[in-house]
């Protein structure tokens, strides 16, 4: 589905991908974990097209898209959900999913949007019930639902999600996660982005460890999670500690 | 049959790009955790980030058995001793061992990948798997036991020596597999014969041999002695031991695992790659292994290339079987000898490695061949313990059969065996001299 090789990218001056190679087979859920500042938000900045790629290529489906703009990525089937949700605060739950319908009403489609709706809130019954309610007064676990049923309007292939479990409690982690995996049920292919590695590493096919801009590490989810140094370093493990004991 | 038809039968491309992907990942891993290979590449003006694609593998430094005796015991682990829950050697004299290291995961991902050759051999988990490959140091015996034991199989560790008792229990438990050596399966089913045990009489239907060359026609006699379908398998401990490549049924060269190991065949003089399907010697990269990663390694083994077009379905190029070894081949009366096979002989005879000294003379336009055993304080052939006129005797059998080439045998001292000049001198050829 997605295929990226030595991929390059930045601010400026400052290099933060450094030959990022990688790829995601259809229907597979893989997670990317690292420590913060490691370069995973700017990875998914720059496959959607929001951040521009200094060099190497992005393959998606059949299509180098490292040059496209960003709606166009969106057109193609590849919808992100950004860090922090960015719901529009003071518009309706309904607005704001109506928003991600925009590449169908860009092709002349509105008409298809009522089932989109209804597919969406057949994964979120809770935001049918709050179509009207203004989204800033939702809860964070209900602002993050909402933000991934607007990246699902547009019916992608590909869902990339960045941190959806950031600031929220562990039961809401949870419901998070679980639609995570109804998503790939449902035949979407998933790129996760989380620092809760043992949650995305919990529900992935396979994961890959980005540490200051490189991979260090790539394997199944069940390798990854037995792996100690990423136990040490991702997954909050004292070792040491445990060791004495 | 396969154990992991998604990698075994992978698409090219898919493959190829598993492969660059490991392979960074490998190379950030080792530039940051293994100070040989930083000063190694920093030497050469080399940075992991400069290597975009298969192709670029041939700009980073070769690993030689030198080096990996260098950094004698854990100079190459990519991670602290803690993380190791497994230490393997290499045969050889302690100062020129390779000692390796493997995590849980490798032990997990070894263990799936000797699955593979044994399905690949005809086994499944219905059968019962005799491993008759020394338990020990040495990888043969713990490999393929974590593989067959994976699959599902029965597996009786049987280790090598004591063949009658060997037969015994291969009759007795109903054994379907062999796992050993080649030369082994032949003292095998010698063995039977003196023993006067028909074929009928044992259940065996497969043998998976490995662990040094042997001849196409070995094979076809091991198969007839002992009634199987025998396929070679090939590994090493530096790069993991048993499970880097092995034979399907159908025989003809052994399939690679690709995914976990990147392998070139090079002209052991120009260090260039020679075109698919010439000869030369094999070069393997490592490409999930955590606690030893191994980056170029020369194997000292001839072998070649061939395309993954097997009528059996998997994809992995297949590499032929091993024509010898690039080192010290010795010729003896016009018969190409090595001297590693001299030792894997006395492995397999004794059980454990020997001190040795092959001495090489020239009587007149003859040459001759003496093998100087060090013997032990214990009498030596534990397996027979009668008289040591009998041990010398066997080991002067089983060499000359072997070899194809009469060869003598003495037992010294161990203390005729000490180095003259340095270095272990374990060829002395006088008729240089």
């Amino acid at each position: 589905m997605l295929r990226i090789k030595n991929l390059e990218s930045g601010y400026g001056r400052l290099k933060v991908l450094k030959k990022v190679t990688m790829h995601i087979g259809a229907g597979e859920i893989v997670t990317i974990i690292g420590a913060n500042g490691a370069g995973k938000t700017s990875l998914l900045r720059t496959i959607s097209g929001l951040l521009r790629a200094h060099a190497g290529e992005i393959v998606f489906d059949t299509r180098e898209i490292s040059r496209l703009p960003a709606e166009k990525i969106v057109f193609l089937g590849c919808s992100m959900v950004p860090e922090g949700r960015q719901v529009f605060a003071p518009m309706t739950v309904k607005e704001n999913i109506l928003l991600g319908a925009y590449p169908q009403f860009r092709r002349k489609e509105g008409k298809s949007v009522r089932d989109d709706f209804e597919r969406v809130y057949g994964i979120f019954p809770r935001l049918r019930e709050r179509e009207r309610q203004l989204a800033g007064t939702l809860s964070g676990g209900e602002q993050q639902m909402l933000a991934i049923a607007r990246a699902l309007m547009a019916r992608p292939k590909l869902v990339m999600m960045d941190e959806p479990s950031m600031g929220l409690a562990p039961l809401v982690i949870k419901d998070i996660f679980s639609v995570v995996t109804k998503l790939r049920e449902a035949g979407s292919t998933v790129l996760l982005v989380e620092q809760n590695a043992k949650a995305a590493l919990g529900i992935a096919d396979r994961g890959y460890v980005l540490e200051t801009g490189r991979i260090i590490m790539e394997g199944a989810a069940e390798d990854l999670l037995s792996n100690r140094e990423v136990q040490r370093a991702y997954l909050g493990r004292d070792l040491d500690a445990e060791g004495k004991m | 049959m396969y154990w992991e038809p998604d990698k075994e039968c992978m698409d090219r491309e898919e493959l190829e790009q598993l492969q660059i992907e490991r392979l960074q990942s490998t190379l950030n891993r080792v530039y940051a955790h293994v100070p040989f290979y930083r000063k190694k590449f920093d030497a050469l003006g080399i940075s992991p980030e400069e290597i975009g694609s298969l192709s670029d593998l041939s700009r980073l430094p070769f690993t030689t058995k030198e080096d990996v005796r260098a950094n004698y015991p854990y100079g190459l682990f990519a991670v602290p001793l803690r993380e190791v829950v497994r230490i393997h050697a290499s045969s050889g004299s302690t100062e020129t061992s390779s000692v390796v290291g493997y995590t849980r995961n490798d032990i997990t991902m070894w263990s799936k990948l000797v699955a593979r050759i044994l399905v690949a051999g005809g086994v499944t988990k219905d059968d019962v798997v005799q491993v008759s490959f020394r338990y020990g140091l040495f990888t043969g015996g713990f490999g393929l036991h974590y593989g067959a034991e994976r699959l599902g199989a029965s597996v009786i560790p049987a280790s090598s020596g004591n063949t009658a008792r060997q037969i015994q229990i291969m009759k007795d438990f109903k054994t379907t597999a062999l796992v050993s050596t080649p030369s082994y399966a032949m003292l095998v089913a010698d063995t039977i014969r003196e023993m006067g045990i028909p074929v009928s009489a044992l259940s065996l239907k497969y043998g998976l041999f490995g662990g040094e060359p042997w001849s196409e026609k070995m094979r076809r006699e091991i198969q007839d002695a002992l009634g199987i379908v025998a396929t070679d398998n090939y590994g090493l401990s530096e790069v993991i031991g048993p499970g880097v490549s092995g034979e399907c049924l159908e025989r003809n060269g052994l399939h690679i695992n690709e995914d976990h190991f990147l392998v070139e065949v090079i002209d052991p003089k120009t260090l260039q790659p020679v075109p698919p399907g010439e000869t030369g010697e094999l070069v393997v990269t490592t490409l999930t292994k955590e606690a030893f990663p191994m980056i170029r390694y020369r194997t000292r083994d001839l072998t070649s290339l061939h395309a993954g077009d097997c009528p059996c379905g998997r994809t992995g190029r297949r590499m032929s079987r091993l024509s010898g070894r690039t080192d010290e081949m010795l010729i003896i009366r016009g018969m190409k000898v090595s001297p590693a096979k001299i030792a894997s002989l006395l492995f397999e005879i004794e059980g454990n490695e020997p001190e040795y000294r092959i001495v090489v003379d020239r009587k007149g336009a003859m040459d001759e061949v003496t093998v100087l055993v060090g013997a032990a304080a214990e009498p030596p052939f534990g397996e027979d313990r009668r008289h040591v006129g009998t041990a010398v005797e066997t080991i002067r059998k089983r060499l000359t059969h072997d070899l194809g080439v009469a060869v003598d045998v003495k037992l010294v001292g161990k203390k005729d065996l000490e180095p003259v000049g340095g270095g272990s001198q374990r060829v002395v050829d006088r008729r240089k001299l």
